[in-house]
């Protein structure tokens, strides 16, 4: 292994993009790593390729994230791209490979930045060919410039909004947008709109999205219950039940949707503290305000350590990166804190929309705990009722489970199902979700071939001849 | 009165199935989601080849469960439903040095000697072996096959014995942590953290490396350790490996699985990248295809380990009605465990002699 | 079904092979965008229970679009097109173990 680097930040989204640039300003040994080809994260994904069609439809604040990527290659920063991050240590190591090329590296503080995932959306056929997330059809738009050309959106929450408004721009407005939420979840909300009307702008933003929507001529469905995907193979229609009535539609491309979750699974890896959010209906990383978590090494900035959006995301990372610059002794901690005491109050503004989104877009309960004959693991095709089964067999918890039949030993390593088998255990067994926890996750974070795993061998001493 | 049995993994429930098969009462109590579990990081293998090279009573002892695995599959199909994948075509050791080869091999000669040659295996050099193997590699010198060998799928396996100890009857308290236990002649009180008290008047202590901690209020010594074993799974490939080996093997799910590695790293139960890019390199140079198939999980566990190795099966000598049972291979030994061990827990006639395999073997 | 987005323009293209056909994409696109553009959705059989499967998440996490690239499993919305790429369907899983 090399020198360590001062700092190491893992994913370049906004949260790892400022927090790399931030702690580079002040003099720190950088290396930014990350699986894409180029930085951006998922929000901001191949904004430095983005041809005029996609500007065009992805709209501007989408090339906000354009400035960062220009700052980034300005920066001393080592950028180190097409990486997969498949194991880290404890004690600040951090393997990787690339190409089929393994290397590690250490840090003398880590910034784990590696965002979100959208939360697993188990319904009847999720797992069918021509299913896929709301986020997916995205990415295919800003890396790839294609669109669905009959598209039914299916979910809750601001990105299907935001999806169906570029879908209707690029010129193929979706079919359907049918939505789960409720009157009921809408007026319960209410009850948060005072403290969010200091996201006004957000909150204006989105009811433009809606007219935009509305406008186009595209349906919209709320309440939205009984949902599934129907298909020999591929998808050929959803159905769904709303406003009293029975309905289906055909389709090739069912686009789910309920949110998004913190990616947990370097966390969880390096045995950090979680706890579990009643509000947003998933884990989360144990942090202080600077995102330190509950090990000195580590700290997590950014969707990672809690949903908050690329805003929230790029002002935690510069949060964290003055923090973690302060605790190796670069800057001293007077510093570190007056600098960050404006960057604290403004991202405290920037989450006033938040438990106003939590309670008007809450994932349906049959969505967090889906019917028995649902499969929850789409790896080891598992189904909720196959859980259940586990539980009345004693089973207590997600670890127990994998003994039992398989979920979360595929690999996906449990990132959509993990949540799901905690959500189902927790309401069988009748214990905090807490107290069920998560699966223990193991190396490699993802697969990397035999090869690579077995460069990383270290030399034997030449036996002695005896 | 019931049987408490102290541990619900594949040790546990093995004896508790045969204890419920003698038309006991069992009451089975298993610990969190996230204790060390060995019965979750097992190699699933039914192995003899090797075992006991010092000691022929082991060797005979494991190869009797052997002997008896493939009733006892069957038993729990059909009791279960479960089919634990039970393969009996033999097992076959890889060596790629031929001084390790030629050792093994009169090893082996000398064991099969002292059990009047009932004891088969065969030393294949690198061309037969190939003949029988295609996919080894030119780094593999030579192997030894031996039809005494087998494998399991080991979760497969701890899912139909919990599903046929409550079947017989058995009740199994998941999520129990023991607090302590009262132990008097054929009169055992097991107080739970729940606050739950469950009487019995005999007791059997199978609770792994939790054993430790009871072992005095019993009468037991238990002078156990733990053993860290990696071991890696790559992603599922078509079937090609008939044979398991002690270090490779591929899962009826199609996984192969790697390992195992053996360190003292007391309670460490966490991966590291030194030892397992020392099982990669070791199956690389075995199967060299593996190459570029891709590592899914790797995981480590802790086992079990006597100082001699060899299981301990000890009656209390304080607390009459109780037993103590662990070993390392709780795979191949389940058939035993199962079949013949609940004669020697219930002080049966018929109970088979593991006299050798008490703690007065420490005692010296 | 997938379409180019509204405006967009391609210039210059990629051309690799898909179960031995001819497909052209753009440079810079993975496998798994390429693929449905091309109108294939369908991109391998579960080894589980062989049910067909396409892309999920296209970010690297759901291991839905798996794909055999040059021989090896890949995902293919975390691998970028190449000319004269040889992508193939990964081999299909017999789960029964010949005895």
């Amino acid at each position: 292994m090399n020198d360590p680097f001062d700092i190491i930040v893992i994913g370049a989204g906004p949260a790892g993009i400022s927090a790399a640039l931030e702690a580079d300003h002040h003099g720190a040994t950088v290396c930014l790593l990350d699986e894409q080809a180029s930085a951006g994260g998922q929000i901001y994904r191949n904004v430095s390729q983005s041809t005029s069609a996609r500007t065009k439809v992805l709209g501007p604040d989408y090339l906000e994230g354009g400035k960062m990527v220009r700052d980034l290659e300005q920066s001393g920063v080592v950028h180190r791209t097409g990486v997969t991050v498949w194991k880290v240590g404890q004690d600040g190591s951090v393997a990787y490979s690339k190409e089929e090329t393994a290397a590690q590296i250490k840090g003398r503080h880590i910034i784990i930045a590696n965002g979100a995932t959208e939360r697993p959306t188990p319904l009847p056929g999720w797992t069918k060919a021509g299913a896929m997330t709301v986020g997916a059809a995205q990415i295919l738009m800003k890396s790839a410039g294609i669109v669905p050309t009959d598209a039914v959106l299916i979910g809750s929450g601001p990105l299907l909004y935001l999806v169906a408004q570029q879908l209707v721009s690029a010129g193929a407005p979706p079919k359907a947008v049918i939505e789960t939420q409720t009157k009921k979840d809408l007026l319960g909300a209410t009850r948060h709109l005072v403290p969010a009307l200091k996201g006004w702008k957000q909150l204006a933003k989105g009811l433009q999205l809606i007219a935009a929507i509305r406008m186009a001529g595209v349906p919209r469905f709320t309440a939205a219950t009984n949902i599934a995907i129907h298909g020999e193979d591929k998808v050929d229609r959803v159905s769904f039940d709303a406003n009293g009535k029975s309905h289906s539609i055909q389709t090739t491309s069912a686009l789910l949707h309920q949110g998004v979750v913190p990616n947990t699974q370097i966390t969880r890896s390096i045995g950090l503290k979680h706890v579990y959010n009643a509000q947003q209906h998933c884990f989360h990383p144990v942090t202080d305000a600077f995102g330190q978590s509950s090990n000195s090494v580590f700290s997590i900035a950014g969707d990672g350590a809690g949903i908050g959006g690329a805003k929230v995301a790029a002002l935690s990372g510069k949060i964290s990166a003055l923090n973690a610059v302060c605790q190796i002794g670069i800057i001293p901690r007077g510093i570190c804190e007056t600098r960050a005491a404006p960057l604290l109050k403004k991202r405290s503004s920037e989450l006033a929309i938040r438990p106003f989104l939590d309670a008007a877009y809450p994932p349906p309960t049959d969505v967090l705990r889906p019917a028995d004959d649902t499969i929850i693991c789409r790896c080891e095709e598992v189904t909720a009722g196959d859980i259940r089964r586990f539980a009345s067999l004693g089973c207590k918890g997600p670890n127990q489970a994998k003994s039992f039949g398989r979920p979360g030993m595929g690999p996906c390593q449990g990132r959509y199902c993990g949540l799901t088998v905690t959500q189902i255990l927790a309401h069988e067994t009748n214990q905090s979700h807490d107290a069920v926890g998560a699966y223990r996750i193991r190396a490699p974070l993802k697969p990397i071939t035999l090869k690579e795993l077995a460069s990383l061998e270290t030399p034997k001493e030449p036996e002695t001849a005896t | 009165m019931a049987h408490i049995v102290i541990g619900g993994g594949v040790v546990g429930l093995s004896i508790a199935y045969g204890l419920l098969k003698r038309g006991k009462d069992v009451v089975v109590l298993d610990g969190a989601d996230d204790d060390f579990r060995a019965s979750r990081g097992n190699f699933g293998l039914i192995w003899i080849q090797g075992k006991g090279e010092h000691a022929p009573h082991y060797a005979t002892w494991s190869r009797r469960s052997a002997d008896l695995w493939a009733g006892f599959a069957k038993d729990l199909l059909v009791e279960t439903g479960v089919d634990v994948a039970y393969q009996d075509a033999g097992g076959i050791d890889y060596f790629t040095d031929e001084d390790v080869l030629e050792k093994r091999g009169r090893s082996l000669s000398q064991l099969a000697q002292q059990l009047d040659d009932d004891y088969p295996f065969e030393i294949l050099d690198h061309s037969k072996l190939k003949a029988l193997v295609p996919e080894i590699g030119p780094k593999v010198v030579g192997g030894i096959y031996s039809p005494m060998d087998g494998h399991v799928n080991p979760l497969s396996l701890l899912r139909a014995l919990s599903i046929a100890v409550r079947n017989a009857g058995g009740t199994i308290r998941t999520g129990a942590q023991v607090i302590s236990v009262g132990a008097r002649d054929r009169d055992f009180s097991v107080l739970l953290a729940d606050g739950a008290k469950i009487d019995g008047d005999a007791l059997v202590l199978a609770a792994g490396l939790g054993s430790v901690e009871l072992a005095e209020e019993l009468g037991f010594d238990a002078p156990i350790r733990p053993q860290q074993g990696q071991v890696l799974i790559t992603e599922k490939l078509p079937h090609f490996l008939k044979y398991p080996s002690g270090t490779i093997r591929q899962v009826n799910e199609g996984g192969v699985q790697i390992g195992a590695s053996k360190s003292e790293a007391g309670t460490n139960d966490s991966e590291d990248i030194a030892t397992s890019a020392s099982l990669a390199q070791h199956a690389i140079d075995i199967f060299p295809h593996l190459e570029r198939v891709k590592l899914v999980r790797s995981w480590a566990a802790l086992r079990i380990m006597s100082p001699d190795g060899y299981p301990i099966y000890q009656r209390s000598q304080s607390a009459r009605g109780a037993s103590f049972v662990t070993c390392h291979s709780g795979i191949t030994l389940a058939a035993a465990h199962a079949s013949l061990m609940p004669d020697w827990i219930l002080e049966r006639n018929r109970a088979p002699d593991v006299s050798q395999f008490s703690e007065s073997r420490f005692h010296v | 079904m997938f379409k180019l987005m509204e405006g967009e323009d391609v210039q210059d293209s990629v051309t690799f092979l898909f179960e031995n056909q001819p497909v052209s994409a753009t440079p810079g696109m993975s496998v798994a965008a390429a693929l449905l553009a091309a109108d294939v959705s369908i991109f391998r059989q579960t080894p589980v229970s062989q049910s067909a499967r396409g892309p999920f998440c296209m970010m690297g996490a759901c291991y839905d679009c798996l794909v055999f690239v040059d021989g090896m499993n890949v995902q293919a919305c975390m691998t970028k097109v190449r000319d004269g790429m040889k992508v193939s369907r990964v081999p299909i899983i017999n789960k029964d173990i010949e005895t």
